[in-house]
């Protein structure tokens, strides 16, 4: 059951477009704010509320790279994973992180604190490496910093 | 010399408002355009420019609006979309502006939608541009509220509503009518071609996709003239360009250049040359879907043509150079890996040839490549080429395959040799 | 409107061609006989330049020697086009295209149900690939169960995405889509369950390999090659689609489409495709049996003794009453005629079946009206849909109208140069503009969503809704007494759009059993066609063959239980037909009392089998040869794909045997289909064309018949070595030109006796192009079966007067009309394990307020009383069913006859 906030802020989005079913991915995004994730259950709901099929919804969510159709920790890392980070060392750090966590991607801290998933490109290439920490930016990364930022995260 | 992109532009993109924007003469040139041009003069200005779309093909801006059926039913809906959706790896242009001058895009926004008579506006938005999305937020409010947006603009008559769609991530939204499915909130599956968007776009209307750097353009032709835009290039394409540079050289970053700007200016002057113990290899000159450019071409004038003469392509200007202490097979593998994940899934060559290739890439970087592998990536990046596929993606990863194959042969042959990576 | 095309000159390979400039290059090369593979591209589907193998190389002048690669399905046929299909570096790229496809297709043909008829295999060898280069691992998915009908097997996906644009795009199912992306895109559902819409099992023959393959024929599994096939039409609806039956081990195993231009094209609907399992059910009588005199209970009997019984029930002394069948061929029904002469033949359907049914057939024999095929129907640009739920009671004509809705926003399109084919941008640009269609029907309907305006309402407001628009198209028809504003202002709507309409289209039929609609229907088209519109009108009916016999003399079954009250009859023959799904059991039953022996000729048993006391076993369309009509009007025949084994013969066989038996001096003998089909069309004129137009037994292509099995037919000398060591003899056909074997010429019979697909590289159902004038046309020589009714004939246009049958409903009462459905309506097909699945409880539709009256929940049970008929059903709340009507499931397993529309009352249980 979709709360309903969420249904406000989908309905929002709803009035800038021609009919509903426009509204697809911001119904996901939103849903996905609310709770981390889309769920199969959530999937129903959006398609209920848009008046279209859970195929429909789910071809859409499952064609996004920044829809988790998995549950995610607390916090997800998005570690840019792109040539230009590469070159700058990328490699070194998500192994650093990885070992600090004791994950790989794709993976969840048995904590539930962090998930930790590549991504291509964060558009800070001339600040690599970079990586997000769920709506936040960082570059220049180093293994001291990741430490710091690490602990930041609850 | 001039930068009339980034002259406003404050250090770290630092806050620059509407008030800040109103002070430099911000939206005086949608004033001028409202009172005293009509759509169809706004439209032959930009012809009259030869204003060369920024995101990367080049395509003549003032044609593209000019195929939008102006004539009719004029009530009939029309759509201009901001494409912001900046997910070439090595590019880093786009946000720049969105960041450093939100006002500087909207009112170039306005112009252009004025010229096509569209009545809304997108901005699509990369999901990553958090900080650039508020930005964008705030500085759409604000001219919602100072009259440049909205109904009945400046008393004008020109109604137009501008929203701001931040993407749920990936690369084949950037592809102009990609985008027009995924802003319907469908899958970003590139469109059938012809008709172009201008005849059938969002929503099956006439539509108008332009890059953010282009946009950004058209409040300064608006004020300067044509004229002015051409004398802007060192080669008379028109305008400056932004150009970057990423990787190990000493000071990666952005600038606004005149247009025809050599590589060899660019790297030494403006990026500081490579970090001490590293020598240049090669570029790739803007993004991963261009050719590599190596030593012998540092002297080629950075401009659409003269890039394509060289064998490349400009693309989005924004240069991402490989070092001599980088491998260039696992540089090549990298990019093939995120052009196979990026794939949409639609057509074959894209979606088989890109994953096979990215695993022979892998086992040539881990030490089990065959030797036929060299013959069969030259298949594929053959396979993969123009007019091949669907749309320009796996052209596009061909790109950077088939020049690194022949300018590193030699690399290659070593990793399958020695059976494994010297460089690591 | 079809302005003649002027033909463009192209090259290819240097050859000069004729073409039509509004084709694709690709479907182009298809009607010459040009092989280019492909994938994605389908006549139906048209094209999408997904699976880039149709390339070709396409040359700017004759200067240009290089040219470039484009896609033939995406390349729109101009004038002085020049491209080649050999060049070599367009057959390498196709081979390049296999090749990947190649990387991850598991390569498990011989364990594949699509292996031998696989469009993948076939495309593999046409451009050569051979060899794999890719040695890495491949892709995997997981599987989906997808429901009764469809097996799912991800793995061999080659991504053409032509499953879900035929689900989606073109028969409007939601529940199957395309998920993630890149090469893991996987097409599927949300989560397991049977796909619902009605028209999946066509992902069998869409889907190019074996992703999608079917699941009844899985149970019993042969390989395309060792399959005897035959030309049949199918039995389950009135629309009479094409169908291809498949026979191994005396056995059928499967139906697939078989193509008919005119009729349903390349598709077919699920319970025609699946309903055949019926054929090898249990229920089947298999024996002749006679009843006991001493115990009643039934023995079976051989043929000696039966014939010794018949001889007595049969004597010249005895009167003997027919009752015939609407599922039931013409010779069958005309065999009973001839048996019981046409004064004591009576139809064996309801007085207003009857009645209804007749009007239908005189107005088109008389009223000079388009009865369109379903490729009219598809051409349609305003379509109004009357009472009828056309997505239970004719799938096809749905599916048909589904595509209609296309016309006028593709009109649009064409203004803006975008080609018929392109498929994509066409859906694009018409966004939701489509031909303006009306549905007024009594409840939800699943055409609503391509409907203009969907009218919710009782009959009797249907009727005046009709007679309104009839009125407002000529003031000489009578209006309705209806006063309300909505109705009115709709009719004029209706109307006016009919009136600009180039081609109008009215469907209607006798589902909703009421009377003024149908005349209402008949006013409209009426009015239309005294403005000189060329308005279309489709009349669905009951059955198979509900046309037919409407064509043939006889009267309806309330006549014979009339005739019954008065006096004793000798001897009662019924032929195919359970009479217990035509009037109440108290009819039925006295019928039964007052006939001193009863003959019961059928399938299945049934109860009207179990008070036979002379039941004989009949052949099913799969086992025999005989004409039906469909709704408008098409006389198309069946061929048998199984020899009649044991005590089952024909029914017209049968009975030509009782005539014999009857009257030892009777001139007619019939020893051939060719003797009963002569003798039907010398007694009936109308039905004289069939004997013209349909080749007889005599027809032979090169000195030979036309083999029902694949030159690849294997085991032929030693299937049946487990009761015979020797090789056993080939069962002679005497009645159809084809024959029971491989030999003889396989390519391109005639139209109507293609029993199955197959041309020299072309092993899959898209062989199908050989057999065609071009992809998506006609089949070469004209399309099958032959229409009865002519619509040139001036009609005179006599309205029917204003009647709307008001019922009036008492407090605790409800109008409750029925409701069909795909599954489990039909009888035969019902019996179908795969259909059984999918039929619903009997259940009552009604709105939210009327069930807050009687206070019952969706899903709750009540008991529905309606005269005498007390019956425990499921409610189902409906979206919308106006207040004070309920609708009924009719005729579902289980069910007793039910005659409705008329009241009833409901309690909670």
């Amino acid at each position: 059951m979709l709360s309903e906030e969420e249904i406000k802020e989908i309905q929002e989005e709803i009035k800038q477009y021609p009919y509903p079913a426009v509204a697809c991915i911001d119904a996901l995004k939103i849903v996905q704010h609310h709770r981390g994730w889309v769920s199969d259950e959530s999937v129903k709901d959006i398609a209920q509320l848009l008046s279209i099929s859970n195929e429909e919804v789910d071809g859409v969510a499952t064609f996004y790279s920044r829809i988790y159709r998995k549950p995610v920790g607390r916090n997800v890392i998005l570690i840019c994973d792109s040539v230009s980070c590469m070159i700058m060392g990328y490699e070194s750090l998500y192994e650093h992180i990885s070992k600090k966590l004791g994950i790989r991607f794709g993976g969840t801290t048995s904590d539930g604190r962090f998930t930790l998933l590549p991504n291509s490109c964060l558009g800070d290439c001339d600040n690599a490496p970079a990586l997000m920490i769920n709506n936040d930016h960082f570059n220049k990364i180093t293994a001291e910093k990741i430490d710091e930022l690490l602990k930041r995260y609850k | 010399m001039e930068k009339p992109l980034t002259k406003n532009i404050r250090p770290d993109s630092a806050d620059y408002n509407l008030e800040d924007y109103s002070r430099d003469s911000g939206y005086s040139n949608l004033r001028k355009v409202l009172k005293n041009m009509s759509p169809a003069e706004v439209t032959n200005l930009v012809k009259a420019s030869n204003l060369l779309g920024r995101g990367g093909a080049g395509f003549p801006t003032g044609v593209k609006w000019s195929l939008i059926p102006m004539d009719g039913d004029s009530s009939k809906q029309k759509y201009l979309i901001c494409n912001a959706d900046e997910m070439e790896p090595g590019t880093f242009k786009d946000r720049y502006l969105l960041e450093g001058n939100p006002h500087q895009l909207i009112e170039g926004m306005i112009i252009s939608a004025y010229a096509i008579q569209a009545s809304k506006a997108y901005i699509f938005l990369r999901w990553a541009y958090k900080k650039a999305e508020a930005g964008l937020r705030k500085a759409i409010d604000e001219a919602y509220k100072a009259g440049y947006l909205g109904k009945n603009i400046l008393g004008s008559g020109f109604n137009l509503d501008l929203y701001v769609h931040s993407s749920a991530g990936r690369y084949i939204c950037g592809e102009e009518t990609a985008l027009l499915n995924s802003l319907e909130g469908k899958r970003a599956v590139p469109r059938t071609k012809p008709p172009y968007p201008a005849i059938s776009g969002l929503f099956g209307k006439p539509t108008v996709v332009n890059n953010v750097e282009t946009l950004s353009w058209i409040s300064h032709i608006v004020e300067n003239g044509a004229d002015w835009f051409k004398g802007l290039s060192l080669t008379g394409t028109g305008g400056t360009k932004l150009y970057g540079a990423s990787g190990r050289v000493k000071k990666p970053g952005i600038w606004e250049l005149p247009l025809g700007t050599t590589m060899r200016e660019l790297l030494e002057d403006h990026a500081g040359g490579m970090i001490a113990g590293h020598r240049f290899r090669g570029a790739l000159p803007g993004g991963v879907s261009t050719d590599f450019l190596i030593e012998e071409h540092l002297d080629v004038k950075m401009d659409f043509s003269t890039v394509a003469a060289a064998g490349s392509r400009l693309g989005t200007g924004t240069m991402i150079i490989l070092d001599d202490k980088t491998c260039p097979v696992a540089f090549i593998h990298n990019v093939e890996r995120f052009f196979a994940l990026e794939s949409c899934g639609w057509c074959t060559p894209c979606r088989e040839g890109l994953p096979w290739v990215e695993k022979m890439l892998a086992s040539i970087e881990e030490g089990s490549g065959k030797m036929e592998y060299i013959d069969l990536l030259n298949f594929n990046a053959e396979y993969m080429g123009p007019g091949n596929t669907f749309c320009a993606h796996a052209p596009g990863a061909a790109e950077p395959l088939q020049s690194g194959l022949k300018y590193f042969h030699d690399d290659f042959i070593k990793h399958i040799t020695d059976k494994k990576c010297p460089w690591r | 409107m079809s302005l003649e095309v002027s033909m463009v000159k192209i090259t290819i390979d240097g050859k000069l061609y004729e073409a039509k400039p509004e084709k694709n290059l690709l479907e182009t090369c298809l009607s010459f006989g040009i092989d280019i593979p492909h994938f994605c591209f389908h006549p139906a589907l048209g094209s999408v330049g997904a699976c880039r193998l149709c390339a070709v190389k396409k040359f700017r002048d004759k200067d240009d020697t290089k040219g470039r690669i484009v896609m033939s399905c995406m390349e729109p046929v101009t004038k002085g086009l020049i491209v080649s299909v050999n060049d070599p570096e367009a057959k390498a790229f196709r081979a390049s295209v296999i090749e990947s496809l190649m990387t991850n297709h598991p390569h498990d043909c011989p364990v594949c149900d699509e292996g031998g008829e696989c469009h993948l295999q076939d495309m593999t060898v046409m451009t050569g690939h051979n060899y794999r280069r890719y040695d890495f691992p491949k892709r995997t998915y997981n599987n989906q169960e997808l429901g009764p009908f469809i097996n799912h097997e991800m793995n061999r996906c080659i991504q053409c995405y032509r499953c879900v644009r035929f689900y989606r795009d073109y028969a409007g199912g939601t529940d199957l889509n395309v998920f993630a992306s890149r090469n893991q895109v996987y097409f599927g559902r949300h989560e397991d369950g049977p796909l619902e819409n009605e028209f999946s099992g066509n992902l069998i023959e869409v889907c190019p390999t074996g992703v999608f393959t079917d699941k009844t024929l899985k149970k019993h599994f042969t390989r395309k090659w060792d399959l005897s096939n035959a030309p049949s039409v199918c039995v389950h609806c009135s629309v009479g689609c094409n169908t291809i039956i498949s026979e191994r081990y005396g056995s059928l195993r499967r139906i697939m489409s078989r193509y008919n231009g005119a009729v349903n094209g390349y598709f077919i609907c699920d319970r025609g495709r699946f309903g055949y399992e019926f054929i090898n059910d249990e229920k089947r009588i298999k024996t002749a049996l006679i009843r006991s005199e001493k115990d009643g209970i039934a023995e079976p009997v051989d043929n000696e003794r039966l014939f010794a019984i018949l001889d007595q029930s049969l004597s010249k002394n005895n009167n003997i009453i027919g009752i015939g069948s609407p599922r039931a061929s013409l010779e069958s029904n005309f065999a009973l005629i001839s048996l019981v002469g046409r004064e004591n033949f009576y139809h064996g359907i309801s007085k207003k079946e009857f009645l209804l049914t007749k009007t239908i057939s005189e107005f088109f024999q008389n009223k000079g009206v388009r009865t369109p095929s379903l490729k009219q129907i598809e051409k349609a640009d305003a379509i109004l849909v009357l009472g009828e739920d056309l997505t239970n009671t004719a799938p096809m004509i749905a599916l048909a109208l589904r595509q209609a809705v296309r016309n006028v926003p593709d009109e649009e399109a064409k203004k803006k140069g975008i080609p018929v084919w392109n498929d994509a941008p066409l859906r694009l640009l018409a966004q939701d503009a489509r031909s303006p269609v009306f549905i007024a029907t009594p409840f939800i309907d699943s055409l609503d969503v391509i409907a203009e305006n969907a009218f919710r309402a009782a009959p009797q407001d249907i009727a005046n809704l009709g007679y309104s628009i009839a009125q407002k198209l000529d003031d000489r028809a009578p209006d309705s007494d209806s006063k309300k504003k909505d109705l009115q202002d709709l009719a004029g709507k209706i109307a006016l759009s009919l009136r600009n309409a180039k081609n109008p289209l009215i469907i209607s039929g006798i589902s909703c059993g009421d009377e003024a609609i149908l005349h209402a229907v008949l006013n409209i088209t009426m009015a239309l066609l005294s403005n000189g519109s060329t308005v279309m009108l489709s009349m669905v009916l009951p059955e198979c063959n509900s046309m037919g016999l409407s064509l043939l003399p006889g009267k309806s079954f309330e006549d014979a239980v009339l005739i019954a009250e008065n006096k004793e009859i000798d001897t009662l023959v019924v032929l195919e037909n359970d009479l217990f799904r035509r009037a109440d059991e108290d009819s039925v039953n006295e019928l039964f009392k007052k006939s001193r022996q009863i003959i019961v000729l059928d399938q299945l048993s049934n109860r009207t089998t179990q008070n036979a006391d002379i039941l004989l076993p009949v052949a099913t369309f799969s086992e025999s040869e005989g004409t039906i009509v469909n709704n408008e009007g098409r006389a198309q025949r069946y061929y048998k794909a199984i020899d009649n084994k044991n005590q089952i013969k024909e029914s017209w066989q049968w009975i030509g045997e009782f005539i014999k038996v009857r009257d030892t001096n009777h001139k007619v003998l019939w020893n051939r289909f060719d003797d009963i089909a002569d003798s039907l069309a010398n007694d009936l004129p109308l039905f004289s064309k069939l004997r013209k137009y349909m080749p007889g037994e005599d027809f032979r292509m090169l000195n030979a018949k036309i083999p029902r099995q694949t030159i690849r037919y294997s085991g032929r000398t030693a299937m049946n070595a487990n009761f015979a060591v020797s090789e056993t003899k080939v069962s002679q056909d005497n009645d159809s030109p084809l024959a029971f074997s491989m030999e003889g010429q396989p390519e391109n019979p005639p139209s109507s006796l293609v029993p199955f697909y197959w041309m020299p590289g072309w092993n899959s159902v898209q062989a199908m192009y050989n057999y065609l004038d071009e992809p998506g046309g006609s089949m070469k020589g004209g399309d099958p079966g032959v229409r009865l009714f002519e619509s040139s004939i001036e009609g005179n246009h006599i309205y029917f007067k204003h009647k709307a049958q008001i019922t009036v409903v008492q407090k605790d009462e409800w109008l409750i009309v029925p409701v069909y459905q795909i599954f489990g309506s039909d009888e035969l097909s019902s019996v179908s394990p795969s259909i059984l699945q999918r039929i619903h409880e009997p259940f009552v539709l009604m709105n939210q307020k009327d069930a807050d009256i009687i206070t019952v929940k969706d899903g709750d049970y009540v008991q529905v009383e309606i005269l005498k008929i007390k019956l425990k059903v499921k409610v189902k709340i409906g979206k919308s069913i106006v207040q004070g009507l309920a609708g009924l499931s009719v005729y579902l397993p289980g069910m007793p006859f039910i005659d409705i529309p008329g009241r009833g009352k409901f309690h909670k249980l």
